[in-house]
């Protein structure tokens, strides 16, 4: 445990010296905010406090999706990776220091999104709302996690880079995220709740209002996580297998 | 006692057999040179014994015990690729992130000064030249206070000075009880440090020695002289012609010449040359599964003709070495 914590600690660090990196997963939802959100639903506190909810649920799986796509592919191509694994210690204090990592950047790059909820819009939120979306956020990031991982260790980083643009696009748009809840079109509330963002949503929309979750998106959103880390698992096991068996 | 063991250790990597039945101990204080070509294994077996990779059949042993169990990899050290330090953290932090992995790491000025690096301590490392990212990852290498190292290739990359420095905090390392299995290109780092010498070769151990017995199975002259007809003269390893030139391949060329001189014959343009390690590493490699049945007694200059033209090698006029003895 100590030793997740100082993994993570260094992948942090490893981040924080490169900060472009940090702009770029915040930057997606942040603009769509300044775009979408604060000149079209300003004057609506329950509009705005949904779009606020989800541009949150955009910038967890974007941040997710090409951190741990990009990220772990990058890794995987350095001999570093190897090297760590000679250490007197297994690969589980370094997976989970990626987590960790991961789960800290993803609420760093919340940070403008809020921002700029609460200054430029009425989205209001009560103190356990408040409370209630952090954990959905914990929640929501792992679907976006595991995906992001599937990517990272199926793919070497080059493709990787470019399937985590492809994939996190279209689920934004297909989710409804750029929507409010049942304005979106119809062609997208019909194949919104099959996608893992609808759930995602859904949740935290649920989270910070009374919106009345339905369960389709959410057993999607179940299938979707059981799938994704069966994905993952694969992944993660067959490149285990080629570097180090 | 054995600190490190490879029994019949085999890997392959789909149809690629990359080490083949390999037999090796590493008792505790030997310096042990490992030599071999390019795809010879080296690093196959170096990852083997650190748990990076399993046997496909045999065993290795670290310790006692299963090298992929961390515990057994406590006394170890390695040194990592220098391409692979993370080129955003500082000097400092890599070693700090290191000995986070163990109970009683060196403190890091006193590594760093080892290596003559303390002042780099807040440079990131991907701002180092070659050589610092070298002695960096050397340094990673006994962090743990480690019983044995494996140095893979510790001084490719680096100017004479910095090599001669770094071979003393080898010997430095070893003098005070360290094992060592250090990895190398050069014969003459090998040479500098080991007391043995394993030899791989495709995948196999082809020699496993002292470095003196090691250099006089490798240690071949190449006698050249222009001269119309040889008698048999003793100690020739290996004859070859070229252009009218005789090149007689032998371990004693100070007898050979001797023996010349004595049969009388007349000959002129002689010339002796050490081979080069590249030679030598043919002799040991190459020569052992392409030497056909027959030819094993040209110790004389009986059927050179047929000892060169049985060996593509021969088409680059390198020298064609006959069996060389006890590999």
């Amino acid at each position: 445990m100590r030793l997740s914590l100082v993994h993570a600690r260094y992948q942090l660090l490893e981040t924080v010296r490169i900060p472009i990196a940090l702009v770029g997963s915040a930057f997606f939802p942040a603009a769509s905010m300044l775009f979408f959100v604060v000149p079209f639903s300003g004057d609506d506190p329950v509009v705005a406090t949904y779009a606020t909810a989800a541009m949150v649920t955009f910038s967890v799986m974007s941040t997710n999706i090409f951190q741990y796509g990009i990220g772990v592919a990058e890794d995987r191509a350095q001999p570093w990776d190897p090297y760590l694994r000679t250490l007197p210690t297994g690969a589980a204090p370094r997976f989970a220091g990626r987590i960790l990592a991961g789960l800290v950047l993803t609420l760093l790059s919340l940070i403008p999104v809020v921002v700029i909820a609460a200054v430029g819009t009425e989205a209001r939120v009560t103190g356990p709302a408040f409370l209630a979306a952090l954990g959905t956020i914990v929640v929501v990031a792992v679907p976006f996690t595991l995906m992001g991982l599937a990517i990272g260790y199926s793919l070497p980083s080059k493709a990787a880079i470019v399937v985590a643009q492809v994939v996190f696009f279209p689920l934004a748009v297909g989710g409804g995220l750029l929507f409010p809840p049942e304005a979106s079109p119809g062609f997208i509330e019909a194949i919104a709740p099959y996608l893992p963002t609808r759930g995602a949503v859904e949740l935290m929309w649920a989270a910070v209002g009374d919106f009345q979750v339905r369960p389709l998106s959410v057993v999607m959103l179940g299938v979707w996580i059981v799938v994704l880390s069966a994905i993952a698992g694969w992944a993660y096991r067959r490149d285990e297998g080629r570097r180090f068996s | 006692m054995i600190l490190a063991r490879a029994v019949q250790a085999t890997r392959r990597y789909g149809d690629v057999t990359a080490l083949d039945r390999v037999d090796l101990e590493l008792p505790a204080g030997e310096l042990v040179g490992l030599l071999g070509p390019n795809g010879a294994g080296k690093s196959t077996l170096l990852s083997l014994l650190v748990g990076l990779r399993r046997v496909s059949s045999g065993r290795v042993e670290l310790f006692g015990g299963d090298p992929r169990d961390p515990a057994y990899r406590r006394q170890i050290g390695m040194t990592p690729q220098e391409t692979g330090l993370p080129p955003t953290l500082r000097v400092g932090e890599v070693v700090d992130f290191v000995s986070a992995h163990y109970a009683d790491p060196v403190p890091r000025t006193e590594l760093l000064g080892r290596f003559g690096i303390d002042d780099l301590t807040r440079r990131q490392t991907g701002g180092l030249s070659g050589g610092q990212k070298r002695r960096l990852a050397v340094a990673l290498a006994f962090v743990g206070r480690p019983r044995l190292v494996f140095l893979d290739e510790p001084t490719t990359g680096l100017d004479v000075t910095a090599r001669r420095e770094l071979w003393d905090g080898i010997r430095q390392f070893h003098a005070d009880g360290g094992t060592v299995l250090l990895s190398s290109h050069y014969l003459e780092e090998i040479e500098a440090l080991a007391h043995r010498v394993v030899v791989l070769g495709q995948g196999r151990v082809l020699a496993d020695d002292t470095v003196n017995a090691i250099r006089d199975l490798v240690g071949v002259r190449r006698v050249s002289l222009v001269a119309p007809e040889l008698p048999a003269l003793p100690g020739v390893r290996a004859v070859e012609r070229t252009e009218g030139v005789t090149h007689l391949l032998t371990t004693d060329a100070d007898q050979l010449v001797r023996e010349l001189v004595g049969s009388g014959v007349p000959f002129s343009g002689l010339e002796i040359r050490p081979s080069s390690l590249e030679d030598a590493f043919l002799a040991i490699t190459e020569a052992r599964p392409a030497i056909p049945a027959q030819p094993q007694d040209t110790a004389t200059s009986a059927q050179p003709q047929d000892t060169a033209s049985a060996q593509p090698a021969a088409a680059r006029s390198e020298p064609v070495p006959a069996q060389p003895a006890d590999v």
